[in-house]
């Protein structure tokens, strides 16, 4: 377990970016306490600093986890992010999309979502911005999060 | 020619072969003498009592009627009086030869009891007999006259007239629905053949059940091979069921519906072996259920085995709440219930439309799949907020994630378990529930808490045989055995005096430990708390859950200690829940009991305190004498040359921590370096490295007196190969001091030893002083101590020599030099 080098910050803060834009510093210092992103086995974990005080005590192959893991680094050390992470970045996501309850089971199982299933977007959203799922009661979903459309565009279909 | 004309060979059936024949026989018969005694065995049940009739009268003449079936001699008791019209020719005429060969009054006896199970009316094999007996009398009813005769005397004992009655008419009825098989024909024979002790059981279980299944009672006189094969054919389950009913109903008033002759271990085995059958057990461990539960709870928890425990989930309420969760699912199609005034979180799934585990509220992570009986544990162990817990075998995540809801992701959690497979499936779902105060790591439980100790709570859900969830993997029913469990509890006890261990008890909040099995034999539960209780300073507690069934505070020969009773049990058919044992313990002080036999080679099971040698390192903050039987056994197995003198001594003087760690790191490290070579030789260098600690501890006066005294004794007592000492110094001059507890039980467990205790003990003296000489001369060890050593030494015979020359090479000439 390590901390992350300056690449690997930023790499994984330029991902997380497309999804919550400047809130990143929000993560890092929150009211309840210091957190920090640790690096181990190729996994970003964010954890608070007082399990990693108990953390360092467990040698480095007998850890498997610690706090949240964020995402990996991959071979070629692309960041890639993971679900778990999503309750982080549900309360900081900058564009939104909600879809309508129908669409939502699809959307669950791994389809992707036409723009009959979408119920709100947020405005200006440009075209392959990331985003964040919710369905109808602000629940975030899991799944994918790039939309092909910009909000534009997609009000002109409706329109 | 010569096959037909063998007049012990009965001809049975409706067949023509067997019409014919019974004429052959019965003219042979006339000329057979003896007809009766060889035939004495096969005679059916209707014969015998027939010559029973004949030769006491026809007083039972009623009660034969009654039960018309034949009964086979060995004890089969046909179910029913069964006329078949058909057969009744057919049958006459044997039956008549048959009744010639009346069997002696022992037979009756049967008879009359196989009646009166025939009475019963329940379709047999019965029938076939009772056709067959019917058949041969032709004249009278159903051969009930001549049944009575043969089970008169008994009968008549035992039966009141109008009981009599009843019976017959039981069996005339059925005899009506009764139908021939070739499989009743065959254990007729059988029963025929088989010596008449077989005969009373039955009779004694119809009698006292009124019931039939007759032909279950013989089993026990029944050769073996006679029964086996019987079993073997496709065993009616229906009739093994009727059987232990029949049984549990006699047992149940033992005094009364017994049979005469036959013991309550015979019934006891029967219905074993039956019930086996019933519900595919294997004997071990239907034999263990038996002597855990009175025979009528046997059955329902049988039973409930077979049926599984309804789905509970348990809230997320880091996420959600029961109230929302409900509405949610009930909208998805879920029929679901609050699952009790217990629990807050709880809910139980009568049925869904949907998959109750892929539902996107699951999928979010507001709930968890879990068991009724895996919330308890947590709920005794009720941690409290910023608290550090450990659960040290936490695989697939359920208890861990509910001890931190309760917690509401403060404070730490420490996941662990042993099985890195099923640590994945506790990384996905601590992620998927949100939980985020949790550390996963994938240690052996017994390593903790010297990998980190002091945690306020911990809860361990140790491995077991699984004989409370049955329901769940039916396999357990038969790949479980006396090894199995055995291995378990010592796995247990393992685990449990390093969770002890890990816990500490100044805490301000906690001090407290559960343990928790999903098993309900006492090997695995009672027994391994009191063990703990004996071990360690703990306490049990109540555990806050107000139901459930009492732990036991002695079982058949055990005795276990009073506040057992604290403990809680769990059963399926009394609970609607998978067996479940749960124990909470308080600990009030972080030392280490050392045992007092820690001299005594012999004490100690070892097996428990094995760990606590291998591993635990209780922090400094502990004091602690180490138990020095802990130590004792372990170095016994481990073959160390640790040093029994260290012990002793420590014992004598109040072991500090420092010693502790000293002597802990002396053995420690012996151990580690511990080969064939060096236990041999080893011991001379462990006494030295041991007198070498206890010096630098600062204790090295009080006790190096006892050393030496110890080690002369043990010097006396026996040659230690000197070469060890060599070993031992260097490793003792590398440790570090900081270990505490294991070095005192290496020497408990030196102490122990009883083969190498000698070595033992020559090694512990030696190697203090070659340890205390090793450390202060840098590489003259044997300086000032050689003397006492050598002198020591001298008391030991040569052998320890030889081996010395072996060890390192360094170090040997002052060995060899001090051995002298």
């Amino acid at each position: 377990m390590r901390p992350l080098t300056e690449e690997e910050t930023r790499v994984m803060f330029e991902k997380i970016a497309k999804y919550i834009g400047e809130n990143l510093q929000l993560l890092v210092d929150r009211p309840d306490g210091t957190y920090c992103f640790r690096l181990h086995n190729d996994r970003v974990y964010y954890v608070s600093e007082k399990i990693l005080k108990l953390a360092a005590n467990i040698s480095g192959d007998k850890l498997v986890s610690l706090g949240t893991c964020f995402g990996k680094f991959t071979k070629t050390h692309k960041f890639r992010l993971h679900i778990t992470a999503l309750d982080y970045l549900a309360p900081y996501a900058k564009y939104k999309v909600w879809i309508k309850p129908g669409a939502e089971q699809s959307f669950l199982y791994g389809n992707h979502v036409l723009k009959s299933g979408l119920g709100r977007i947020t405005e200006n959203t440009s075209q392959y911005q990331g985003v964040v799922v919710y369905s109808m009661a602000d629940v975030p979903l899991v799944g994918s999060h790039s939309i092909i459309k910009t909000t534009r565009t997609l009000c002109l279909f409706e329109t | 020619m010569g096959r037909k004309l063998d007049p012990t060979k009965e001809k049975r059936g409706p067949g023509r072969k067997a019409r014919k024949q019974k004429g052959a026989e019965t003219e042979l018969a006339k000329f057979l003498p003896a007809g009766g005694d060889e035939n004495s065995k096969r005679l059916s049940s209707r014969a015998r009592k027939r010559a029973a009739k004949r030769r006491s009268g026809s007083a039972e003449a009623p009660e034969m009627k009654k039960s018309p079936g034949a009964k086979p001699l060995p004890g089969k008791l046909p179910k029913g009086a069964v006329q078949t019209p058909g057969k009744k020719e057919a049958l006459s005429l044997f039956n008549v030869a048959r009744g010639k060969k009346r069997p002696a009054p022992t037979h009756s006896s049967e008879e009359e009891e196989e009646e009166d199970s025939e009475g019963d009316g329940v379709v047999n094999q019965g029938d076939l007999w009772g056709s067959e007996d019917s058949d041969a009398d032709m004249i009278d009813d159903y051969g009930a006259d001549s049944n009575s005769e043969d089970e008169d005397e008994d009968d008549g004992e035992e039966l009141l007239p109008i009981e009599r009655a009843a019976r017959k008419q039981k069996a005339q009825e059925a005899v009506a629905g009764g139908q021939w098989s070739e499989e009743e024909t065959d254990e007729e024979e059988e029963e025929e053949q088989a010596s008449a002790g077989s005969g009373p059981r039955e009779d004694e279980e119809s009698e006292g059940g009124l019931q039939i299944n007759v032909e279950e009672e013989e089993p026990f006189v029944l050769p073996p091979a006679g029964e086996m094969e019987q079993d073997a054919q496709a065993p009616d389950l229906q009739r093994v069921h009727k059987r232990i009913q029949d049984i549990v109903g006699v047992l149940r008033d033992f005094g009364t519906q017994r049979e005469e002759g036959r013991s309550r271990s015979e019934y006891l085995q029967r219905l074993r072996k039956d019930l086996a059958t019933y519900y595919s057990y294997g004997d071990f461990l239907l034999g263990k259920l038996m002597d855990l539960f009175p025979l009528s709870e046997l059955v329902e928890f049988l039973e409930a085995n077979e049926v599984p425990r309804p789905i509970t989930l348990r809230t997320n309420t880091l996420k959600t709440r029961r109230r929302d969760l409900a509405q949610a699912l009930i909208n998805r199609g879920v029929n679901l219930d609050p699952l009790g005034k217990w629990s807050k979180t709880g809910l139980v799934v009568y049925d869904s439309s949907v998959p109750i585990g892929a539902t996107p509220e699951y999928l979010a992570g507001h709930y968890m799949l879990q068991g009724a009986s895996s919330m308890l544990p947590v709920m005794a162990l009720a941690p409290q907020e910023h608290e550090r817990i450990l659960d040290m075998c936490c695989a697939p995540g359920g208890k861990t994630s509910y001890i931190a809801q309760l917690m509401k992701n403060t404070g730490v959690i420490l996941a662990n378990d042993a099985n890195a497979e099923r640590l994945k499936s506790v990384v996905g779902n601590l992620h998927r529930l949100g939980v985020t105060n949790a550390i996963i790591s994938h240690h052996d439980g017994r390593q903790f808490p010297k990998v980190v100790g002091g945690f306020d709570r911990v809860l361990l859900d140790a491995p077991c045989s699984g004989t409370g969830i049955i329901s769940k993997d039916p396999a357990v029913k038969t790949n479980k055995d006396e090894k199995d469990i055995l291995r378990c509890a010592h796995l247990q006890k393992e685990l449990l005096l390093s969770a002890i261990d890990s816990v500490n008890a100044t805490s301000k909040t906690g001090g407290y430990l559960v343990y928790c099995t999903c098993s309900i034999m006492v090997e695995e539960n009672e027994w391994v708390v009191d063990y703990a209780l004996k071990k360690r300073n703990v306490r049990l507690v109540p555990t806050g859950l107000d139901f459930g069934q009492e732990g036991f505070t002695r079982f058949r020969e055990r005795r276990f200690h009073p506040t057992l009773r604290s403990t809680r049990r769990f059963y399926p058919h009394t609970h609607n829940m998978d067996g479940f044992f749960i124990a909470k313990f308080k600990k009030f002080s972080n030392s280490i009991p050392q045992s007092q036999t820690g001299n005594s080679a012999t004490s100690t099971p070892a097996n428990p305190d094995l760990p606590n040698l291998n591993g635990q390192v209780t922090p400094k903050s502990e004091s602690g004498s180490i138990p020095a039987k802990k130590t004792g056994q372990a170095k016994q197995r481990l073959q160390k040359q640790l040093h029994p003198k260290k012990s002793s001594s420590q014992k004598q003087n109040g072991i500090s921590k420092g010693m502790d760690a000293e002597l802990s790191a002396v053995s420690s490290v012996t151990k580690a370096q511990v080969s064939s070579k060096l236990q041999n030789s080893s011991q001379p260098a462990v006494t030295a490295a041991v007198a070498r600690e206890l010096k630098e501890a600062g204790k090295l006066k009080q006790q190096s007196p006892e050393l030496q005294s110890s080690r002369k004794a043990a010097f006396r007592k026996q040659r230690a190969p000197r070469k060890a000492m060599d070993t031992d110094l260097p490793a003792a001059l590398s440790l570090s001091k900081t270990q505490a507890t294991p070095k005192p039980e290496d020497r408990d467990q030196l102490v122990g030893n009883t083969t190498g205790v000698e070595k033992v003990k020559q090694q512990v003296a030696e190697q203090p002083f070659k340890k205390a000489a090793f450390q202060k001369q840098n590489g003259t060890p044997k300086g000032p101590k050689t003397p006492t050593v050598s002198s020591c030494s001298s008391s030991r015979p040569p052998p320890a020599k030889r081996r010395k020359s072996q060890s390192r090479g360094g170090r040997q000439p002052p060995l060899t030099s001090v051995d002298g």
